[in-house]
């Protein structure tokens, strides 16, 4: 949380924290729309919500060219919206629609885009890392400029093929940056039972350049992701960037009651005073950058957008049934 | 391009060489391949089958890995999806264990999940077979283990001109594929055509004829069944041996065809006995050719045991020719 206060946040013109705060604003509805979708019963199964978390995906993508990679998460709506999906056929895939990203077939959790770098979700804890440093490997071989993004929680800082890939992507110094969304619980366990020692260290102890960053504050996460993404492209390597962050609502959707791994009182700290929109909004009216007013439009726009981005996804037709045998093999 | 069979006036290459040279051939022509592993580079393996190669392609794209198999398995996964043609080198196939959620969550399902967009070109390539006195953890025949999934192709090659011919369609292929050689194999010689040839994937191959008895065998077990057929042909037996080459996809046609052929069959493969490749080939017999079947379809693998070191132990886990023959006098009432 150091470094990245150097950078002058004057030098971002107002159009472009706006368009960071429209972002954020869409992640949110559409999440708060996902929810909604699966209490009145109109999605299958199950999702993991994003909101609470937006600053990353948004801070991240927004450093980010198209043809950058992404791997995703579980948690994933946001970094999708971020890297520039469309809403309407990630919705459609939500609902197992045949006009979704992967024609009904991935679900919540599989969302994947190639045409904006998007190289999936992943429902495996720390699944991804593999096919992120994998894609680094590949951006080095064809010597491109590209970068490749690793997104994961802390919960995947139990899992070997991290460390396995970290000390791959620092040997060979592959352009990859590790992004830990750290919001402090694996599941329904805070990781003070689950991580020991530094989080941090973990990537230091391999050499990788390593920072540490309010995840609730879009402009660090942009500022820090900047420099991090140029070291990148210029052939410095790998870097890991720990956000710390908090998920405002449960694992999953059906996460309702969370009194017996976490206090109201925590929760609420965080969505009163830590909550990455209103925060942005509120830096930006006091350095004068913005009138309240232009927040509540920018809203008001979004949840248009999303309504019927949803309204698309419910009357689009499910796959036909002769669907369940394409694509096993390519 | 593609040919069925070699041709008995064609050069011999050890079943390594053939490998060899077919990766050879495949970097040579396409930039995008490469190979991943442990010792892979100078070392060329440890079964040496890759000496040379590093010469030749520099060590950018033959590349020694850390012992780290999940990892690298992931590297090729995201390789492959971002335009490259990885061959993932695991040096032992009792390894994949560690390699599975990245072949079996990942690079399986990268196509499906995805409604057809990513696709995922690479090529996992390791070993199988026991008796090499190696004990329980380098010994297994695990191919049965890829075969259950959905996504995956499995080549199993038998003789050099086979084992060429799978590796140059295996990195061609569009699909994750994992390829097992047996590691009592890397000396046998066989002919294999100077000129490119690819063998399609699915299609069996007669490795002899008969009318007695079918003998589908798999990799290792095919010099098994070829010596078994040998002998049974002295008891007036005559035995067709049957490689599917592929496990998945599985040439069920020519598997049936043939033990409509024959009346009887037996199914060899070093993999467990249990819920394994033999099971799998009897049941599609049975199924194919029920009515025209004389004995029950049997089936003959690996012990189920952990791979004993000591020989006399090992010996009695795999099947042998002698093992064959027994079962096939049985079957042929001829005992």
């Amino acid at each position: 949380m150091t470094q990245s206060t150097e950078f002058d946040y004057n030098a971002v013109d107002r159009e472009q924290w706006l368009h960071m705060y429209e972002q954020m604003c869409k992640i949110r509805s559409f999440e708060e729309n996902a929810n909604e979708l699966y209490f009145s019963r109109k999605m299958p199964g199950l999702t993991h919500l994003y909101i609470g978390e937006e600053a990353i995906a948004v801070g991240v993508c927004e450093a980010l060219r198209r043809e950058d990679y992404i791997t995703s998460t579980h948690r994933g709506h946001g970094h999708c919206v971020a890297k520039g999906a469309s809403l309407d056929r990630m919705f459609a895939e939500l609902l197992g629609k045949e006009a979704g990203y992967c024609r009904g077939k991935g679900g919540s959790m599989h969302i994947a885009d190639q045409d904006t770098g998007n190289l999936g979700a992943n429902a495996i804890v720390g699944g991804s890392a593999g096919i992120a440093t994998g894609a680094g490997m590949s951006i080095k071989m064809r010597g491109t400029d590209q970068v490749a993004i690793c997104f994961f929680g802390d919960g995947a800082l139990g899992q070997g093929l991290l460390y396995e890939t970290m000390n791959m992507a620092q040997l060979w110094k592959l352009p990859v940056i590790y992004v830990c969304e750290n919001n402090l619980y694996n599941e329904y366990t805070h990781n003070r039972e689950t991580a020991a020692g530094s989080l941090k260290a973990r990537a230091e102890a391999f050499g990788i350049h390593a920072e540490e960053v309010n995840g609730q504050d879009v402009r660090a996460v942009y500022a820090t992701m900047l420099r991090l993404v140029e070291r990148s492209r210029q052939g410095e390597g790998p870097a890991f960037l720990l956000c710390q962050t908090y998920r405002f609502l449960g694992h999953h959707v059906g996460d309702v009651n969370r009194e017996y791994y976490r206090s109201k009182e925590e929760e609420t700290l965080w969505k009163t005073e830590r909550d990455p929109l209103k925060n942005l909004a509120a830096w930006m009216i006091e350095a004068g950058l913005a009138e309240a007013t232009i927040f509540g439009q920018i809203e008001e726009d979004v949840q248009a957008e999303v309504a019927a981005a949803v309204e698309f996804a419910l009357n689009a037709p499910f796959p036909n049934v002769s669907e369940v045998t394409e694509n096993v093999y390519a | 391009m593609s040919m069925l069979k070699p041709s008995p006036t064609d050069r011999v290459l050890t079943f390594s060489e053939a490998i060899r040279e077919a990766i050879a051939e495949e970097m040579r022509r396409d930039p995008t391949v490469f190979i991943m592993g442990e010792d892979v580079a100078e070392a060329g393996t440890v079964f040496k089958v890759l000496v040379g190669l590093v010469e030749e392609f520099g060590p950018q794209r033959v590349i020694d890995s850390p012992i780290s198999e999940a990892g690298i398995a992931g590297l090729g996964v995201g390789a492959a999806i971002t335009g490259m043609r990885p061959i993932i080198d695991i040096m032992f196939g009792d390894f994949i264990t560690l390699t599975m959620d990245q072949m079996v969550n990942q690079a399986a399902k990268t196509h499906y999940m995805s409604g057809g967009k990513l696709k995922v070109p690479m090529v996992l390539r390791t070993t199988l077979g026991a008796t090499r006195r190696s004990a329980a953890q380098h010994s297994q025949s695990l191919h049965a283990w890829f075969s259950h999934v959905p996504g995956l192709i499995v080549a199993i090659p038998s003789t050099p001109y086979d084992a060429k011919g799978l590796m140059k369609s295996a990195i061609r292929n569009d699909n994750p594929v994992a390829i097992f050689e047996d590691k009592m194999l890397y000396q046998l010689k066989g002919p294999v055509p100077e000129g490119e040839y690819l063998i399609p994937f699915g299609v069996a191959d007669i490795k002899r004829e008969g009318t007695d008895i079918t003998l589908v065998a798999t990799s290792s077990m095919v010099q098994v069944a070829l010596e078994a057929a040998t002998l049974l042909a002295d008891l007036g037996i005559s035995a067709e041996v049957v490689d599917p080459r592929t496990t998945t996809p599985l040439d069920k046609q020519t598997l049936i065809d043939s033990a409509k052929k024959t009346s009887r069959a037996i199914v060899i493969d070093e993999g467990y006995e249990q819920y394994g490749v033999t099971a799998e080939i009897a049941s599609v017999i049975a199924d194919g050719a029920f009515y025209y079947l004389d004995a029950p379809v049997k089936r003959m693998g690996a012990m189920n045991v952990p791979v004993p070191f000591s020989p006399v132990l090992e010996d009695v886990t795999v099947p042998m020719p002698q093992g064959v023959v027994d079962m096939a006098k049985m079957l042929c009432g001829k005992n």
